[in-house]
């Protein structure tokens, strides 16, 4: 036995040794992980379109910068819970010439995590003029603009919806942007990106989410305007601080929703919230620039036809904060119309994403930025309205 | 045996003069022709890589530089890593396995038909698995394994020809022992083989994260059991070679090998630390990547202890440079990586672009240069026609700096991307905060390609072609040796290295 001299020998050893370690190491944990995948209660699997926009993210190499995965760290809650085995149960082979289950876990964060983006960006809307050109909607993005998903049509066609592409990103020639079949699929996927909350661990918050954005606007939007009037009927301040209560007063709560927006055209001119009042500007700020300027931009200004501007908007310059603060909490599912202008996105609700501190912060964010003034809201308020129902 | 000095030519100003390496005595024609088309591909996969590399680098500045499918980021991110890996670095160590495998056996390669079969058949791989990326065919989305099955199976073909040849050229040795870096080339071969098919079965890959599963196995044994045993197992030979003397210690290169075999094999799931992948082989992982630490310090001690004393030996050459600082890379950056899969500092760095960093420190700072310095010691030899020391000189450094540049600036900004996160900053911080280490990168990235370039016009002085005055000139009408028998003037390589130990 001489590895030196005996070439089969040191070779054929060589080559079992590495064989075995393989199987023990790779091949036998992959078996198990297969035949262990069970998914994730109240879990859905992909739908044929889904799938397809699965097979899109794929292809065009989405995974080169985003991950799926969320770790069990401190840092990674802003993504979601921790990633399970269970939630990836439901990938399946994408066709003969990939026959493996396209688990897309990602290894670069360049973009954000994407596991929960179906809930954190449900609107359908942003995510096409997104990737239009991510650009248009996030100025610092670096992502590449995907045009080739998308048609450009004098017309559009029937039973589809233009794009709002903002104009300084929209086609020169006056023509329409179309989302074509892989960018519906593509959009489809993206928006089924949820985590669903297994029912034993759902946090109490979970209850107050609003139901999935349908994309029926319709239907979710008439039952968001009949709901509105219940909405300011909630108790805005029962137990605030007296700090608090000096700029927003209980009082206002008891007016009626189309006088509150008469109310609220005054209350633009009304004197900036006293200073004394201490609320968190940065938690404000960061909160704003990490779920919200996506749309309404950091100017506040909104896009035109596709997202409204929180520059005196009536319901964020509403002495009273309740319809402000439960639109923050359970988003708006099938758009709306604000102050007058009729939008189909729909926006996501916070409830569950982020806690009172971050929402009475970024409420006053809105309230006090871009020349808006309005009163201040306190946590105690967001508690309030968490317990309230429209 | 009497050897001529190597530093007899001191004509070269500016830099060090750099002595010229005698041509082997008696070659064979259609070895050379066949060794130069492989390291001419190989350099033309380099070429187009790194300029599909630069060119992403460039667009994290201008995103909208271009709006054309073909040219978009997540196409030609794999089209860069794929081509670099299977085109430029897997051909070029081939070229020169198929120079050290013969010579240290004392036979000429078994079949040069044979070996242009597989060099046609990497490299269509290569080429339609790029044209496929380009158009949007992948497979799936797993780095490394990008190229959907039928393109890897006509590379795969490709190599076990290759390994087939060696083995045979092995097997037909005509002296008893096995040099140790044909334990190496050989061993690369043998463990890559079986990955590929491994990774490529499907059977066990079916759903949720049994591809992960795989994916961390492969895309470290990738790096792990195909360039760094290979690259190794040709440093075995051009070190000693070039320096004229044995290798340090015989024995340390037989534990490293097996080391390596037992160690680097189990650390794969280090790529995906706190994935809900088994916790298990996660653990396994970590403990096996730095036990790593005894491979590394086995192989580069090795080496340095070669070199050491031999300063002015390095400086004189034009391939060593390049070899004392591919094995202090090997060192560094490969200890870099088991501290990274410590799970305290995964945590910081892990998704970040300091991972991008260390594997361009390791697949090019300890890899390419290896294979630089073996090409510069090898081909000259071959056609007996030296590159000009100048520009190899430029070609060093502009590639030296610009790898430094560009990993400064990664692995800095990378540590500033882990902290914005941990701080619990909006995402678009660290976007905003990484444009200007984004800049340095692309700073460093185009140096790297300059040097790139550079070695191009390197490869074309050496080419085969009719000899200088002083160089050897094959002589067409020479019968080729045959199979079995060892060329006429073919000498043990290094002389005492190839048997001592």
């Amino acid at each position: 036995m001489n590895f030196h001299k005996n070439h089969w020998l040191l070779f054929s050893f060589t080559f079992f040794i590495f064989i075995g370690l393989s199987l023990i190491i790779a091949i036998f944990p992959a078996i198990w992980v297969q035949d262990n995948a069970e998914p994730m209660p109240g879990s859905q699997p992909l739908t044929a379109l889904e799938k397809e926009g699965l097979a899109v993210y794929v292809s065009e190499g989405c995974v080169a910068c985003h991950t799926q995965q969320v770790r069990p760290l401190e840092m990674d809650t802003v993504w979601g819970r921790p990633a399970a085995p269970g939630d990836y149960a439901h990938v399946t082979p994408l066709g003969v010439w990939a026959p493996y289950a396209p688990a897309v876990l990602g290894s670069e964060r360049t973009g954000p995590d994407l596991t929960n983006v179906g809930a954190r960006q449900s609107s359908d809307v942003w995510q096409y003029i997104h990737l239009y050109n991510p650009r248009a909607v996030v100025p610092d993005s670096v992502m590449p603009a995907y045009p080739w998903l998308f048609d450009r049509v004098p017309s559009v066609p029937e039973g589809k919806a233009a794009v709002p592409v903002p104009p300084s990103f929209a086609p020169k020639d006056g023509n329409q942007v179309v989302p074509n079949r892989r960018g519906e699929a593509l959009v489809a996927y993206l928006l089924a990106l949820k985590q669903p909350v297994p029912p034993t661990a759902a946090p109490a918050a979970a209850t107050a989410e609003a139901p999935a954005p349908t994309g029926v606007p319709g239907e979710t939007q008439a039952a968001s305007e009949s709901a509105a009037p219940a909405a300011s009927e909630v108790p805005a301040t029962p137990a605030a601080p007296v700090e608090a209560q000096a700029t927003a007063p209980s009082t206002v709560s008891a007016v009626a929703p189309e006088e509150a927006a008469t109310a609220s055209e005054a209350a633009a001119t009304v004197a900036p919230p006293s200073t004394t009042t201490k609320w968190d500007t940065a938690l404000g700020e960061a909160t704003f620039t990490g779920s919200c300027a996506a749309c309404h931009q950091a100017s506040g200004q909104g896009l035109p036809g596709a997202f409204p501007p929180l520059v005196g908007n009536a319901v964020v310059l509403d002495p009273d904060p309740t319809e402000h603060i439960l639109t923050v909490l359970e988003g708006k599912p099938g758009g709306g119309v604000i102050d007058g202008v009729t939008y189909s996105s729909p926006m996501p609700p916070f409830a569950s994403q982020l806690n009172d501190e971050q929402i009475a912060a970024v409420v006053n964010h809105e309230r006090t930025s871009w020349g808006n003034a309005a009163p201040l809201v306190t946590p105690e308020n967001v508690a309030a309205a968490r317990g309230g129902t429209r | 045996m009497a050897q001529t000095s190597p530093v007899l030519t001191i004509k070269r100003p500016l830099a060090v003069s750099k002595a010229s390496v005698e041509p082997v005595a008696d070659t064979d024609v259609r070895w050379t022709k066949l060794i130069y088309a492989y390291a001419g591909t190989a350099t033309f996969w380099l070429i187009w890589g790194t300029l599909v590399g630069l060119y992403l680098s460039y667009k994290f500045a201008a995103p909208d530089v271009d709006h054309l499918p073909w040219l978009s980021y997540g196409r030609l991110r794999p089209v860069h890593t794929n081509t670099v890996f299977w085109g430029w670095s897997s051909l070029a160590m081939i070229a020169a396995a198929l120079y050290v495998v013969p010579r240290t056996s004392m036979r000429r390669l078994w079949s040069y038909s044979l070996g242009w079969v597989s060099l046609w058949l990497i490299n269509l791989s290569v080429l339609a698995g790029d044209v496929m990326l380009m158009a949007g065919i992948n497979n799936s989305g797993q780095e490394y394994r990008e190229f959907i099955w039928p393109v890897q199976l006509v590379f795969a073909i490709g190599v076990i020809l290759v390994a087939y040849n060696l083995i045979r050229t092995i097997a037909d040795r005509g002296i008893e022992e096995i040099y140790i870096s044909n334990w190496y080339i050989m061993a690369a071969f043998l463990w890559t083989i079986p990955l590929v098919v491994f990774a490529y079965i499907p059977t066990y890959q079916q759903n949720a994260i049994s591809q992960t599963v795989v994916q961390g196995y492969y895309m470290h044994m990738g790096v792990g059991m195909w360039f760094t045993p290979l690259v190794l197992g040709l440093t075995y030979y051009v070190l000693p070679k070039l320096l004229n003397k044995p290798i340090y210690s015989y024995s340390l290169g037989v534990l490293a090998f097996w080391a390596q075999l037992v160690f680097y094999t189990m650390i794969g799931a280090h790529h995906f630390i706190f994935a809900p992948t088994p916790w298990w082989i996660q653990t396994v992982a970590i403990i096996f990547s730095v036990a790593m630490i005894i491979t590394l310090a086995a192989g580069t001690g090795n080496f340095l202890l070669t070199m050491k004393g031999e300063g002015r030996q390095i400086a004189r050459s034009y391939s060593l440079p390049f070899i004392l600082a591919g094995v202090i890379s090997y060192f560094l950056f490969s200890a870099q990586g088991s501290l990274e899969a410590l799970r305290s500092l995964q945590g910081v760095w892990h998704f970040t672009n300091y991972t991008v960093a260390h594997s361009h420190l390791t697949m090019y700072g300890f890899v390419v240069l290896l294979i630089w310095g073996a090409v510069y010691g090898i081909l000259p030899r071959l056609t007996g026609h030296e590159p000009p020391a100048f520009w190899v000189g430029v070609h060093f450094w502009f590639a030296v700096v610009g790898l430094a540049l560009y990993s400064m600036a990664l692995m800095v900004g990378g540590t500033v991307q882990g902290l914005s996160w941990m701080s619990g900053s909006p995402f678009m911080e660290s976007v905003r905060a990484m444009a200007s280490f984004w800049l340095w990168r692309a700073v460093g990235g185009t140096l790297m390609f300059l040097s790139h370039i550079i070695f191009a016009y390197n490869m074309w002085t050496m080419r085969p072609r009719p000899a200088r005055s002083r160089a050897y000139e094959p002589s067409p009408t020479a019968e080729p040796t045959a199979p079995g028998s060892a060329p006429r003037g073919l000498e043990p390589a290094g002389s005492s290295a190839e048997v001592s130990g």
